[in-house]
């Protein structure tokens, strides 16, 4: 079992002091989190991609996931999400498969369609195409990782011929792939028909949506061949505010809680975490919770948290960390690992899938095309 | 057979002249498809008990509790009556807020049967240039006679007026259920969480985006 967090870098002002953080100060701040996250003993970071405030989460998440890699030893990077919407698929292959060598395999992605409508235009796109523009892109990046010379005509961007993205795959291995989605189908669907991870995000919404799409994908995933049901890759999100007392959480948390982004000024503190995943109280109501999370999508691979946004000043997410790291963590990890059976798998990992490989294959892309004419060397001497 | 029938009350006080208003097409209704041989089960949903839920949907963008009963009651209605208030040369913003939680798609080919009340009479033309077009663009099939009540109507019974609306537009709404159509069960599937086994197979979203 991964434990890890993940953010989308909101810049919101701090409701008890009135400070808005720069973007600067917002960007070094996800970094030292990163770091932190590392040094309390969790296993994963994740970044969204957003291009529209109030989000600094980066426009190219690969950016800041390779500073962090340069800084880190042994975390594994990921998104939540990369937009595979509207990405072109060869930058998405490029980029990440660039991120995967600098960061010695320690990366994995989550593709996700984003939901804010005004989005898509900027990129020549239209959010009422979210699902097939997800389906048509992931085909070709899934083709871009895996065969050296591509040859593709689809619907939504130019035609490739003899295409080779490169860098090629680390070791000749493409980064794991988890799809997440709240509550379209289609995704999961997709998820498993690759044999994909499936991550529900697990915050904002009723625990109910996770349970509904996790269980499709279960039952999908062994409906495409890729083992038993219970043997498929699933990840889910969390939202916690932890402090020894239940009540100073409460108390503590209450304003940023009353105007957060997304759901602030409407249900009370005490609704939503009555409605939705969130959980504001002790570390070991946190463990008590999150085991209680297995009882709804079966025992899954990855556990990420959302700790640092609504404003919550740099500080008060490193003692968050600190706390998941000491006494949360650690506890879920035992008890997580005793209620496993031997044949549910752990999520892949860079190691995990070049074992499953046979090992590291030579990866060097041998160019197809003539530097000069951009011919390829059969037409060139023909 | 068992006809469901939703009714939906957007009035505000106790009693509300759109409550009596709603039970008194409900009432006529029932009392016509009894006749008819059917078995009804009404759903009252009073509007006013879920006015804090209703803005906390607008704001998280999921339903719950009470709320959730009633968009669900809604969308497995065979029958619709909806009456609301007039404020300011319209339904009422709590009426809004409810169709505006309702799916898109939950009403389609529902009959339904529409009604306001005010003050006065000056305002029956509500129910043509608000209600009715809210409804079409839900798709639902709405009653020709649509009911306006104002203060006078209730004061005063004479010539039967209102009476005779409220016999006319049951009629009508009855006249439709009758008619048996299987709407529901002809729609195009729309898949959500909770028929997730409708996703269509991955091969054929494949298939509808290459060339």
């Amino acid at each position: 079992m991964q434990f890890g967090i993940f953010t989308v870098g909101d810049v919101t002002t701090d409701p008890t002091t009135g400070h808005t953080p720069t973007e600067h100060e917002r960007i070094k701040a996800t970094v030292a989190i990163a770091k932190k996250a590392e040094e309390v003993g969790l296993d994963v970071f994740a970044t969204g991609e957003h291009h529209n405030p109030p989000f600094v989460a980066p426009a190219n998440p690969t950016v800041l996931l390779a500073n962090i890699a340069a800084q880190t030893e042994r975390i594994v990077l990921s998104t939540s999400t990369t937009l595979i919407t509207t990405n072109d698929p060869v930058r998405i292959a490029e980029d990440y498969g660039y991120l995967q060598h600098l960061a010695e395999g320690r990366v994995d992605l989550m593709m996700g369609r984003g939901n804010t409508g005004p989005v898509y235009p900027w990129f020549g796109k239209d959010i009422r195409d979210g699902i097939p523009l997800a389906v048509e892109n992931y085909a070709l990046l899934h083709k871009l990782w895996r065969e050296e010379s591509v040859d593709w005509e689809g619907k939504r961007r130019t035609p490739l011929q003899g295409f080779t993205s490169s860098p090629r795959p680390l070791d000749g291995v493409a980064p794991f792939v988890w799809h997440g989605s709240i509550r379209s189908p289609e995704i999961a669907e997709q998820a498993a028909y690759y044999g994909d991870g499936y991550f529900h995000n697990h915050i904002f919404w009723p625990s109910s949506h996770a349970a509904k799409m996790v269980r499709f994908y279960r039952q999908r995933f062994e409906h495409y061949g890729h083992g038993t049901a219970d043997q498929a890759i699933v990840g889910l999100g969390g939202q916690v505010f932890m402090r020894k007392n239940s009540q100073d959480a409460i108390n503590e948390f209450r304003p940023y809680f009353d105007r957060a982004p997304v759901y602030g000024h409407g249900p009370s503190l005490e609704d939503f975490m009555q409605q939705t995943p969130l959980l504001v109280g002790s570390p070991q109501q946190v463990i008590e919770q999150t085991l209680g999370f297995r009882e709804y999508v079966g025992d899954y691979q990855r556990q990420l948290w959302l700790l640092d946004h609504a404003g919550l000043p740099l500080k008060t997410v490193l003692e968050q960390l600190d706390i998941l790291g000491e006494e949360v963590v650690p506890v879920l990890r035992k008890e997580f690992a005793a209620l496993k059976p031997a044949h549910v798998p752990d999520a892949p990992t860079h190691e995990s899938l070049v074992a499953a490989a046979g090992g590291p294959r030579e990866s060097t892309t041998v160019h197809a095309a003539d530097d000069v004419t951009g011919k390829s060397p059969e037409e060139v001497s023909a | 057979m068992t006809l469901k029938i939703a009714v939906v009350s957007a009035g505000l006080s106790d009693p509300s002249s759109t409550r009596l208003l709603a039970d008194r097409l409900a009432d006529e209704s029932v009392r016509l498809l009894t006749e008819r041989g059917h078995e009804v089960v009404l759903d009252v949903i009073e509007l006013r008990p879920l006015a804090h839920a209703l803005a906390d949907f607008m704001l998280t963008g999921f339903a719950t509790g009470d709320l959730e009963e009633a968009l669900a009651s809604v969308s497995r209605a065979d029958a619709l009556i909806a009456v609301t208030p007039v404020f300011t040369a319209s339904y009422s913003g709590l009426f809004k807020m409810f169709f505006d939680a309702v799916d898109n798609d939950a009403l389609e080919g529902t009959p339904v049967l529409v009604a306001a009340t005010a003050g006065t009479a000056r305002h029956s033309l509500v129910l043509e240039h608000a209600l009715r077009p809210l409804f079409a663009y839900l798709k639902a099939v709405v009653v020709p006679t649509a009911v306006f009540a104002a203060s006078e109507d209730f004061g005063s019974t004479a010539g039967g007026a209102l009476d005779t609306r409220v016999r006319k537009a049951a009629n009508q709404l009855v006249a439709l259920l009758g008619a048996g159509q299987p709407t529901r069960a002809t729609r195009p599937v729309k898949v959500t969480i909770d028929n997730p086994e409708d996703t269509p197979d991955f091969a054929s979203m494949l298939a509808a985006v290459s060339r």
